[in-house]
This record gives structure tokens, sequence and C-alpha cells, in this order.
């Protein structure tokens, strides 16, 4: 469709002409403007609603609001056209099969070992091997090999020792969904353990031998302690009504030696219409501060983060400083449950703060765990109830945590925006499905790539320039200040204004650095190449001329240090030095070009709408900041100018 | 008076100091002229804590049995608390403080009696003068002189004895325009726009009054700032029914009638009390240490700071887009053109001028378009968050001034030379400090207390290079262009460095900001060895090549 109009949220005047194009996978918006020709690419599998709105004069207004937080408007000069846009994306928008998603049909130019190495980047076996298991206290069960047991459950599940296979089966039967109580963290240097299940069947009074035995077995798997927490993530309100339908929770007096918790979490609807509202603040043309600061405050959002991280809290000071074992569940032991745990184990454990780690982390609590991916994030058509910003929430933990140890994490924000868009782009197979049954069935790995090997490839543009192995902060349990504390608590506009580049500082602190660090590497590894040369040289005049005479040695290096000096005083000669980096020896600098283009065109195949949006930009656009006399602050200039206009003006 | 008189106990033992995120100290506390001194000599962490009685906002005192407590809480927005045994040591030791941090003679405030313990390298009496700020003025244009009409404050009192005006203006026609602006605050020239040579000009409002009484020198000194065929932009910071009620008064703002090459704006800048009442609302809000906090943002709602932030910001930028963008000039004015007046053109330049994001350029503007221009500093930093007294001078304008530099600080982190201490250096200083800078409520009255000649000047401090290393921002790249800001809410931030700086840990922070100025510094290292060595190689290659020519 020709001549549509993209509108700039900000200000009504700044539009942009272009064509509209509808691909089996995305909506692509070619702007007309020659020289630059923008392209603005939305992924389907993103579009979260489209709204049509009522004619005017100019043409008809087509809202199309993203899982990723970004909002289109779009103004299409037919009513028609516009029509028949609106249905196709519906259409579009909301596959029936699992086929039509994206990920069967992207192709990252990677043969099929590539591939397999991609799915092998992250391995859960090896992972509760680095914890220490299995060990005297804790066995690997193959008793869900074929999900017999529990269909949302991975096949390789972890226990203790002492629970039998009579007993797991037994306990399986006295949980919703049969989700038994099974290992998520095990901490070596104390041996207490986290471990998850969904609420046992309890109604009223019933009781479960083998459910009790199975709590005991927790416990003694940790000779350090004599009880053990259960801590149930929901408002006491909830787990109590849930008694009525037969669910509920563990009575102190049936279980021996268990002391009861419960966090106040609420559940996926209020988490839902909580986001829903937030975003409704973030969309407000030009609000007063009173609109902005009330609107978060009703929509709760930022209290329901804090509840999360603190169960978190109060589990990692549990497993940490009283050595106690915690068994976590909520209803099912899918959502609150993965936040929880994960939210632990990532102040508990220095490695999920790494990179490789955080992968890890997430592939066992959310992935393997049966997080229900489909239906949290709509991948396909199906109930909105079912809808919920699960994730969203650990991954804003995360940042929150970031924000507070701002040394503590080897990744940036960056690396936690591309993994909220992937779990909502159906671009790589990780996200797909309910669980690892389904998964299975549908030969995921065999049929489509995985992110984090895509993550992985990319690491550079995700380190936190900030982190050092060893620095202090990194080291042990994180321990963030309870209450009162929710000043600390802040609005991410990073991630839900994440569009609205006119929002965000200018001038990113964390491209700098990294620019920094980059040079000094480049430096480094230089100054060991200058100072083999050098060494090289003077060998050979020595070896020349031996008798040399010392008095001229002497004055030369009289005329080096005061060389030395001059060099240190004058900064500008460092910004000529400067401009010759990025391309610096010839046999090198093909290397990196041909790195760079590849690196290019993966972006290009893979990432266009991530791309199209200048995450990758900004950094480019940063580092040429760095010159003092480079331009490279115009756009920073230009894009204040317009968006800004409007709003000093708006009286 | 003798300060003995006053201090009826010197010195009290087993003192117990309490505060936020340390542990308990015991210790003695001595008290003198101008400090209160905290010292205990415990073999692993003997420490000092000297506070100036005149931070001191207010004092609470409390007894259980005789064990009495004093809780302190100051201008800079810290609170401790003094456990003292003994009850009448406990209330001589509370009247002291509270006799001593109320004193009403400026004379006695302690930069008379101050002796620098460091070597005076430049004298910051004279590191701004207005001739040279001339010089770099007339290197450009010749359009404007140096008017000395003022010289014995007798025209404007709270002027400065020279002022920039038009050059077509003779004297005679300022004292006229003086008549005309309330306080005698006639238009001089605040800011001058190099790259296509606009102005920023500040005064008071109009004398107009119900009558629209109008002053034919008034209209040509401003008309003479426009340029042939030129509009100009009057960027009034009342809203206009404010601004319409001030004539009832005899004030009054300029009628299109009378400028007719001039477009009024009106932005609504609060003042006074509203914003004394919002600071003190802040506080308390991130003071709060009831466990049910989460009412928290619309407590920060309630407080209108961040609204006030957004206004102020909002009205500087427009400036700065009337002079940059639309290439006009623009007068700023509200009522007395000594508060929102002077918050709106030094923000201007900050987004601007390159020139003020530097150091020694953000000095000389707090210097011109804060000291120079009159802002009553001592009338309006005399108390802070704290004060029980209802006064009717306090206000936290500078305060949020520098609230709104950390705002644009923060969305250009690479842009400004200083950091965020430096910004809180100077917070600290204009409500209480050793030095005389900030003493007085204009020029006239501090020539007349003899400033320069009794007192040190902050910037004689600030402009070693010891403590200037303490406040350079390690990001600053140079940065020539204009900045413009987001003034959206999501754009702005509680300044936390100031609001939470004692409530909350800052460990992490602190340890992210030492490791940023280690990556750095690491880098300029390498860089340094990497050019001497180049430059020996290059030296020894033509040593070579010479060696081998003969």
């Amino acid at each position: 469709v020709e001549n549509v109009r993209l509108l700039d949220r900000l200000s009504s005047r700044k539009a942009a002409l272009g064509t509209l194009y509808l691909t089996a996978t995305h909506v692509i918006f070619v702007e007309n403007v020659s020289e630059t020709r923008k392209e603005t690419w939305v992924l389907h599998s993103q579009i979260s609603s489209i709204e049509k709105q009522a004619t005017t004069a100019t043409g008809c207004p087509l809202l199309i609001r993203c899982k990723n937080f970004q909002v289109i408007q779009l103004v299409i000069p037919q009513e028609r056209d516009c029509h028949d846009v609106y249905i196709s994306l519906i259409r579009l928008a909301r596959p029936v099969k699992y086929e039509e998603l994206y990920c069967f049909s992207f192709n990252p130019k990677l043969d099929k070992e590539e591939r397999e190495q991609g799915w092998k980047l992250v391995d859960l076996n090896e992972e509760y091997n680095r914890m220490g298991i299995p060990n005297n206290y804790w066995q690997i069960s193959d008793i869900n090999r074929d999900y017999g047991v529990c269909d949302s459950y991975p096949t390789e599940l972890y226990v203790p020792k002492s629970a039998t296979a009579h007993i797991i089966v037994g306990s399986s039967k006295f949980r919703s969904r049969r989700r038994f109580p099974a290992l998520s963290y095990y901490c070596k240097d104390n041996n207490a353990s986290i471990c998850r299940s969904s609420q046992p069947l309890s109604g009223f009074s019933a009781r479960c031998l083998e459910d009790e035995q199975m709590l005991q077995a927790i416990r003694k798997a940790n000779p350090g302690s004599d009880f053990i927490y259960v801590v149930d993530t929901r408002p006491k309100l909830n787990a109590m009504a849930n008694r009525a339908a037969g669910k509920g929770y563990e009575n102190e007096d049936n279980y021996s030696n268990i002391k009861f918790q419960f966090i106040g979490i609420e559940n996926i609807h209020v988490m839902r219409s909580s986001l829903q509202k937030m975003l409704e603040v973030c969309e407000l043309k030009s609000p007063s501060m009173s609109d902005f600061l009330w609107g978060l405050e009703n929509s709760g959002w930022l209290k329901h983060i804090k509840a999360i991280m603190d169960a978190g809290i109060f589990i990692a000071k549990a497993v940490a400083e009283e050595g106690v074992s915690v068994l976590v569940h909520c209803s099912d032991g899918w959502d609150r449950t993965a936040q929880v745990c994960s939210v632990a184990s990532l102040l508990l454990d220095p490695y999920y703060r790494t990179m490789k780690g955080f992968m890890v982390l997430v592939e066992k609590d959310w992935v393997s765990f049966g997080h229900k991916f489909n239906h949290r994030y709509g991948n396909l058509d199906g109930d909105p109830k079912e809808i919920s910003p699960v994730m969203d929430q650990f991954i804003e933990c995360v940042w929150q945590l970031m924000e507070q140890f701002p040394c503590a994490f080897e990744f940036n924000e960056r690396f936690l925006i591309h993994i909220q868009h992937h779990i909502y782009s159906c671009q790589f197979g990780n996200f797909l499905c309910n669980s690892q049954k389904e998964r299975r069935e549908l030969k995921i790995q065999e049929r489509t790539y995985s992110l984090w090997a895509h993550l992985w490839k990319n690491r550079a543009n995700y380190l936190n320039p900030l982190y050092r192995s060893d620095h202090g902060q990194t080291q042990g349990t994180l321990r963030p200040q309870m209450a009162p504390c929710n000043f600390l608590y802040k609005f991410w506009s990073g991630m839900y204004n994440r569009f609205e580049k006119g929002l965000h500082p200018r001038q990113s602190v964390t491209d700098y650095l990294m620019a920094v660090k980059e040079e000094t590497q480049q430096l480094e590894e230089e100054l060991e190449v200058l100072g083999e040369r050098l060494a090289n040289l003077q060998k050979s005049q020595l070896n020349d001329d031996k008798v040399k005479s010392k008095q001229q040695d002497r004055s030369k290096q009289l005329g080096l240090s005061t060389s030395d000096n001059s060099l240190a005083n004058t900064p500008q000669e460092y910004s000529n030095d400067l401009k010759s980096f990025p391309s610096r020896s010839p046999s090198q600098g093909d290397e990196e070009d041909s790195a760079l283009i590849l690196t290019q065109d993966n972006l290009k195949s893979s990432d266009p709408d991530l791309s199209a949006n200048s995450d990758q930009e900004s950094g480019v656009e940063d580092l040429s900041c760095r010159s003092p006399s480079g331009g490279g602050c115009l756009p920073s200039e230009d894009s204040g100018k317009d968006s800004d206009e409007a709003v000093y003006l708006a009286v | 008076m003798e300060f003995a008189e006053l201090i009826k106990t010197p010195r009290a033992d087993n003192v117990v100091l309490h505060r936020p995120f340390y542990l308990a100290v015991e210790g003695t506390l001595c008290l003198t002229g101008h400090h209160l001194i905290f010292s205990s000599r415990r073999q692993d962490n003997a420490e000092e804590l000297w506070l100036l009685h005149s931070n001191i906002d207010s004092i609470e005192k409390r007894f259980v049995g005789s064990l009495g407590t004093i809780i302190i809480k100051c201008k800079d927005l810290r609170i401790i608390q003094l456990d003292i045994p003994g009850m009448e040591e406990c209330l001589n030791i509370a009247s002291s403080i509270e006799a001593l941090s109320t004193l009403d003679s400026v004379t006695l405030m302690y930069p008379f009696f101050y002796r620098p313990m460091f070597e005076i390298v430049e004298d910051g009496w004279r590191s701004f003068l207005p001739d040279q700020e001339f010089e770099l003025l007339s290197s450009v244009t010749d359009e404007w002189r140096l008017s000395c009409i003022n010289k014995e404050f007798s025209v404007c009192p709270s002027y400065p004895p020279v002022v920039v005006v038009p050059k077509s203006i003779d004297d005679e026609a300022l004292r006229k325009v003086a008549m005309f602006r309330y306080g005698s605050r006639f238009p001089v020239l605040s800011y001058y726009h190099k790259k296509n040579g606009m102005v920023m000009m500040r005064s008071s409002q109009p004398l107009t009054g119900t009558n629209g009484r109008r002053c034919k020198e008034d209209e040509k000194l401003i008309n003479a700032t426009l340029r042939p065929g030129k509009r100009g932009y009057i960027i009034d910071t009342r809203s206009l029914n404010v601004a319409q009620q001030a004539r009832a008064k005899g004030g009054g703002f300029e009628q299109e009638a009378h400028y007719p090459q001039w477009r009024r704006i009106h932005k609504c800048i609060e003042r006074f009390n509203i914003l004394q009442e919002s600071l003190i609302k802040l506080v308390e809000a991130c003071n709060d240490q009831s466990h049910n906090m989460d009412r928290w943002l619309s407590k920060l709602e309630a407080s209108n700071w961040l609204t006030h932030i957004k206004e102020i910001l909002t009205a500087a930028c427009l400036a700065a887009q009337c002079i940059d963008r639309e290439g006009a000039s623009v007068l700023v004015h509200g009522t007395e053109g000594t508060d929102s007046t002077l918050q709106v053109t030094s923000l201007a330049q900050i987004i601007l001028d390159p020139r003020c994001r530097t150091i020694r350029g953000f000095e000389s503007l707090v210097v011109r378009e804060w000291l120079q221009a009159g802002h009553p500093f001592q009338q309006r930093c005399a108390q802070s968050a704290y004060s029980n007294s209802k006064q009717k001078w306090e206000a936290p304008v500078f305060l949020l001034f520098l609230d709104c530099v950390w705002q644009i600080l923060r969305q250009f982190p690479c842009s400004f030379e200083f950091n965020e201490q430096f910004l809180i250096m100077l917070f600290e200083h204009a409500y209480a400090s050793q030095f005389g800078t900030f003493l007085g409520n204009n020029e006239n009255e501090r020539s007349k207390l003899k400033l320069p000649q009794k007192t040190m000047s902050l910037w004689s401090w600030v402009n070693r290079s010891e403590e200037l290393s303490k406040f350079q921002n390690p990001l600053f790249e140079a940065n020539s262009l204009v900045i413009w800001p987001s003034v959206a809410p999501q754009s702005l931030q509680l300044w936390e460095g100031v609001f939470l700086r004692w409530n909350r840990p800052s460990k992490f922070l602190d340890e992210a900001h030492e490791e940023m100025i280690n990556i750095i510094k690491y880098n300029k290292e390498l860089q340094a060895k990497v050019n001497a060595l180049r430059r020996q190689l290059a030296e020894m290659e033509t040593d070579d090549r010479m060696q081998e020519n003969l």
C-alpha cells in the first residue's frame, strides 16, 4: 500500500510518508525519503493488538500495539486498503499452528552442525554437575522419562536420594498437575537447596503420606538443618480459596519440621491488568508529572515487582544465611514459582549473573520446568486470559538488581531487552510451546535455531563494561535492601518506552565505556607489538654498534624522556590516533571488516526489527560521538529538536 | 558577644552517635563557637564528625530517665542522633546548639572566623570579574557596552555595580527605565548567542499598574536588542492570571500595543512557600521509615517537586529554542526577576553554551546569573527541609536549579566537565559554608560586609587541582553542540544523590563509579605508553636510517 503515513506519537506534525508492505512474516514500512529510505520492520508475532479507528479527512488510521511495547500509528489513505490490511494482520498476528511461526522459516545460513552446536550451548546436566550434583544426598531420577508421571516436567529431574519411586509417584498424585517437588538449586557450601512443586491437593483435611515423606527427604538431604521452609508465593486468601476446590497448602501439623510462609504475589490476571494500566500511562500524550506518577502508582506494577523481589530475597537469605532448604510453590508451580526460584538463584550464585549462566538459569527454571510460553505470550491464537507478563517481570527484576549492583552482572540492559523481544518474536525455537514434551514432539531442535547461540555470537554487544569477575560486588550472595525501600524500584523506561528514543538519555555511559574498553584492548595489543619491535630494533642496534660512545646514549635517553612528557601533555595528538584505530593494522583490519560484515548480515536476516530500531546503530552513533571533532552528535541534536519543540511549546 | 556565653557544657563524654547504615559509635562530644565535634577514639576506627552549627536546620530532644537524646536534622538533609548521658548536660548542649545554629548577625558566621589551611593559588573573589566577561563579549560584537550606572548601588540595590546594556541606550535612559521596573531591575544582557547573534535579557516586571502605564525608554531599550524586521519573545515566568493580578499592586506585563515586535509567552513557575512546602514534603516522603511504603509514588507525586522541575526545565528549553531555533531574542522576567527568572536564564545557557558545561564556565555562570544578579541567597537558604519556623522568604530556588542541571547531566552524561558531586557540593555550600561566597543577598550587601577582604571565596578552595579532581567527570568529551533535554515525565527522575543520599547504602554505586574512573584512567595510561613507544620507535628507525646512510 502506497502513500501511507507513519505518525510520530509525540508530535503529530512529524509524520513520515512511505509504503507499507505485508510479507508472510513481517509488516514493513519504507519511508519515501530517497536518501535514507528508513525502514521499520515489525514481526507479525510481535503484534499484540490492532485497532482500526474512525476514518478522518486524511485517511483511515490504524493503531498497532506490539508485545515489545512498540506502538505504531499508520494512516492509510483508502478505507478499503485499510480494511484489507486490518483483516490480513488480524489473521497473520494470530497463527493457529506452530508451523506458521517465524522460526520455522527463519534461516540464519548456518549448517546443520552449527545448529546442533548452538543447541548444545546450554546443557542442564552440566549445570547440575556444576552445582555438585549428583552427590551423597541428591540423584538424577528417570522416573519421568516418558513424561509418564508429569507431562509438563522434563525427563530428567533431580530428587533426594532417599526419595524412592514409590514416594515420588505418591507425592505427584497429591500435587496439582502432578508437579511433585524437584530440585531447582543446590548450594554446595552448606547443602541447603531450593526445590519447587505445585500446590498440594490438601483441600480442608486431606493428607498424603508419600508427600510428607517427600518433604522429609528434602529436609534430610540437608543434614545441617532440622527444618525446611515451605514458601507459598500466593496471597493467603487465594490459597485458602483453593482449598474449596480440593487444592490448597501444607498444614504444618501434618508435615513434621516445616515452617510455612505465604509471600503474597498476585496471580497472572492481576499482573496482566497491571501491565495494561502501566502501558496506558506510557502511551499518554504529553502527560503531566502528576498524571504519570499517579498512573504508575495506580497500576501497581512496581509493587508487584517488589513482591517478587522480596520473595526471592527471603529464599536467598534462608539458603545463604540460615542454611535452610526451601520448597517453593504457587498454584501450578510454573509462573510465580519460576519467578521466585530464578530471582533467588540469581541472588545466590554469581554464575547466573554471567551471560552464559543467565542463559542456563532461564533454560533451567523456565524452559525445562514447563513455563507455558505459548499460553503466556500468546504465540499461537489462544485464550487471552492465559496471557500474562510473567517472564517480563522476571526480566525487570534482573534490571532492578542491575541498577542497585552496577558491577555485579556480566551482561547489560540490551541483553535483557533482546531476550524479552525474542520471547515474543518466535524467531528462535527456545521459547516455543508449553513444555519440553511438546517441543520434543515438534522436533524443535532439528527444525529451528537456538537464541542462545545467536546472543552468544554477538556477546560483545551485551557486555557490561563495569563487570569484573574479580570485583568484590561480583562475589557471593547479593543482598539488596529490604523494606522500606520502595524508592529503590524505578520505572524502566528503557523497556516500556523502548521505542521512544527521545525520552532516553542521549548519551549512553555503557556504550561509551564499551568503546573505551575496546580501544584499550587494541592499545594493549599494539603495545605488545611495539614492545617487540622495539626490543628487536634495540638488539640489532646493540649488535651493530657496541662501540657507541656512552655520551651519545645518555643524550638519547634524555631526549626520549622529554618526548615522553610532551606526549603525555598533548591530548590533541591522541584524537588523531583515535581515528586510525578502527581499521588499525592492515592484516588484522581485513579480518575485522569481514567479521563486521558477517554480523551485519546476520542482523539483517535474523533481527531486522531490532536493527531497524537501531539498538546496534546507537552503539555506532555513540562511538562516533567520542571523537570530539566528529559530527556524530548531530543526530541527537536533530532528533531532540522536533520532538521536543512540541513538548516545550505546549502551553 | 562571646560564644562562650552560649556554651554552658562544652564537652560531654560517653555520647553515642547513631546514623543510618552505620553502627552506633561511642565518643566525646565537643561544642565550639561554630562546630559540633564528635570524636571516637576506638582503636579500630577512630573517627571525627565535624558539623557546622549553621548546617543545623532543626533539633529535637527526648528523655528516657536520665539519658537524653538529641536528634539533629541538617540543611544538607542528613539526620543524626546523639545519646547524651545526664539530663543537665543534654539540656545545656541542646540549648547551645539551638542558639548557635540560629545566630542573627551575619558577621558572627563562621566564614568571618575561618582561616584556610591550604595555600591560596588564586583569589576566588577575583576569578570572575565582569570586565573579563565583557572582554569576551566585545570580541564578537560591539553592540553592547558596560555601564557603571550602578556604581554606588544607587540605581538598583540588587544589581552589581556594572551591567551590560545596549550601546545605543545611555545612562540617562537607563535611569528612567529603572523607574519603570520593579526594584529598579531594568533589562540587562544575560547571554549572547554567538552562533546567530541573538540575545537573552532579564529584568523584573514592568510597573504598568491598572491604568497601563508605559515607558518609551523601556520600549526603546528592549527594541534596541532586535535586528531590523525581527521579532522577539518575552517569557513571563508567571501564569497570565498571576501577571494580570500583579497589575493591581502596581506591577504588570508588557502590553502588545506598546511592544508590537514582541510576543509574550506565559510559563508558570512557582515561587516561595509553594516551593518550600514542596521540598518539605519531598524530604518527608524520602525519610519515611515506616514499613508500609507502598504509597511512595503518590507521596512523591504529592510533593510536586518533579512537577516544578519539569516546569522550570520546559521554560528554559523554550527560551533556548526561541534563541537557537527561531532566531529570536528573548527577554525573561517574573515578578522581582531574582528567582524563577534566573532559573530560566541560567538553564537556557547550559543548554545553549558548551562553556557553561565546563567547571570554570559553570562557576562563572553561578557568579553572573545568581550571585551578581542578586538572588537573595541569605533569605532563600536560611532554612531547609526540616525547619519548623514558617518564615516567608525561604525557598529552594537554587536547589531546584541544581536539580535541573543534574537532570540534563543525566541525559547527557558525556557533555559535562563536572560530575554530580560538584552540584551536591554547591548545594551544601549555598546552605552552610566556611566560605563567604553565598553570604548576603546581593553584591551591595556583600560589599558592605567587606566579604572579599574578610572571608575566603569558595572558588579559591574549589579551583585547586586537589579539589578539582573530585569534581571532574571522567566521561567528559567536549561537545560544542546545543543539547536538548527531554522534559517528558519518563525522562525526569528523583535526584537520589541529594534526596536519598543519607537513606540508601551507596557502596555499590560508589564502586561502580570507581570502576568507571579506573577503566578510563587505564585507557589514558595505555595511550600515553603507546604514543611514547611509537615516538621512540620512530626515532630509532630514523637513527638507523641515518646510520645506514652514513
